[in-house]
């Protein structure tokens, strides 16, 4: 079973994630801001973090950079986002995202996405 | 039972123009799908619809209706696995075969909005260098004028675009433009999209190496299932290579095609000699 970090400051978000994932047989953890997914993956690792931008205390893109440049960052990074633009879609590649889900999206993308990142 | 009625003429509709069926569980996405012609064209139900499209099945609304009622349900390297193996192995058996022609013919026959097409666009692409020289046909055809249109112009939502494509190929096959993503010119000039209905004889456009059919021939009774095979027959070089939905098989279907000798979950002629009879005819001559 593999691990999956759901960062979103939006509960209903994380929900529907942790729902969407839970059928797809992955044990999944929340957190709702990036100090808090720091924290996590601190004492854990993750296979796959699901990662939203705009969050509260630190955005998903500072947490990405402290998190790529800690030496056990292995995790597969799926940014989460309605950031739509292609220089937020460019940023996140450069800063070491696997990949980009812009939202809305449905479990489909999901999978897809997930495959691509080799997590499923 | 008015409403049934109405629905039975819907398939018939849809049947006499693609072939398909519409079969009771659809029901609820095809009302779903004419809703906004109805609302469009001020038609209050499923019933007055039926009525108006009995009086004139050939207008642009039946069109309309034919169009919103087919399934283009798509996405980008759809069944991942599959297409790996199609755009790996299966592309460098190709190679191997057509090494001398350098030619190689492609026909995704049920395109929908080109998400497929352009999939092997992609693929092809990004191994330019081991198909340099090659005269490489990606033909793609539908049945819905509406589903081409956006797939000639390789234009997709944000939602299309994600379903499937990795990022990376996004951002260097295609440009945004506001909330849509726009296939680059270099790709879509690898690509001739057509309007083609398969179960319409007399339209042959010769004969290709892999042919892509995929979530069509579920939606066909079958009778029109075993015209498409016979034509798909007809379409494939004898040594060609067929790709069905991830669903859909031809066993028990038709006695033209069989399994793949070589790849699994892929399909070829039944008169294609094996890699053993090959061989045994080499050893006896």
């Amino acid at each position: 079973m593999k691990n999956c970090l759901i960062v979103d400051d939006s509960k209903v978000i994380r929900k529907v994630a942790r729902h969407i994932l839970e059928t797809m047989e992955f044990n999944v953890s929340e957190a709702a801001d990036g100090q808090e997914a720091l924290e996590h993956c601190n004492d854990n690792s993750p296979d796959v973090i699901l990662l939203d931008w705009n969050m509260p205390i630190m955005s998903g893109m500072d947490f990405l950079k402290a998190y790529r440049a800690a030496a056990a960052s292995s995790a597969k990074v799926i940014f989460c986002t309605t950031e739509n633009g292609i220089g937020h879609i460019q940023a996140a590649i450069a800063a070491g995202a696997d990949e980009y889900v812009m939202k809305p999206f449905d479990r489909e993308t999901l999978e897809a996405k997930l495959q691509i990142v080799g997590c499923i | 039972m008015q409403t049934e009625n109405a629905y039975k003429k819907l398939s018939d509709l849809l049947e006499e123009r693609t072939g398909q069926v519409l079969v009771a569980n659809r029901h609820w996405r095809v009302e779903m799908a004419l809703k906004p012609i109805m609302r469009e064209n001020s038609i209050p139900d499923i019933n007055t619809l039926t009525a108006i499209l009995d009086g004139d099945s050939n207008s642009n609304l039946a069109k309309q209706c034919v169009e919103a009622m087919i399934n283009n349900e798509t996405c980008f390297f759809r069944d991942q696995a599959n297409f790996a193996l199609l755009t790996g192995p299966i592309f460098d058996s190709m190679r191997e075969h057509r090494s001398q022609s350098k030619r190689l013919r492609i026909w995704s026959s049920a395109c929908s909005t080109g998400q497929e097409a352009y999939s092997l666009a992609m693929s092809l692409s990004e191994n330019r260098d081991k198909w340099r020289d090659w005269n490489i046909q990606i033909m793609a055809t539908d049945v819905s004028t509406s589903a081409l249109e956006q797939a000639r112009a390789g234009r997709y939502s944000q939602f299309e675009i994600q379903r499937g494509l990795p990022v990376t190929m996004m951002l260097k096959y295609f440009t945004q433009d506001g909330e849509e993503w726009v296939a680059n010119p270099s790709l879509s000039k690898m690509i001739n999209f057509a309007e083609h209905n398969m179960l319409k004889p007399g339209h042959h456009m010769g004969q290709f190496d892999i042919i892509l059919c995929r979530n069509m021939l579920m939606y066909l009774c079958d009778e029109k299932r075993k015209l498409a095979l016979e034509q798909l027959n007809g379409s494939l070089a004898p040594d060609g290579i067929l790709m069905l939905g991830a669903a859909e098989t031809v066993i028990g279907q038709t006695e033209k095609f069989r399994s793949s000798t070589e790849f699994r979950g892929f399909y070829e002629k039944s008169d294609r000699p094996t890699a053993e009879s090959m061989f045994a005819r080499r050893a006896s001559a």
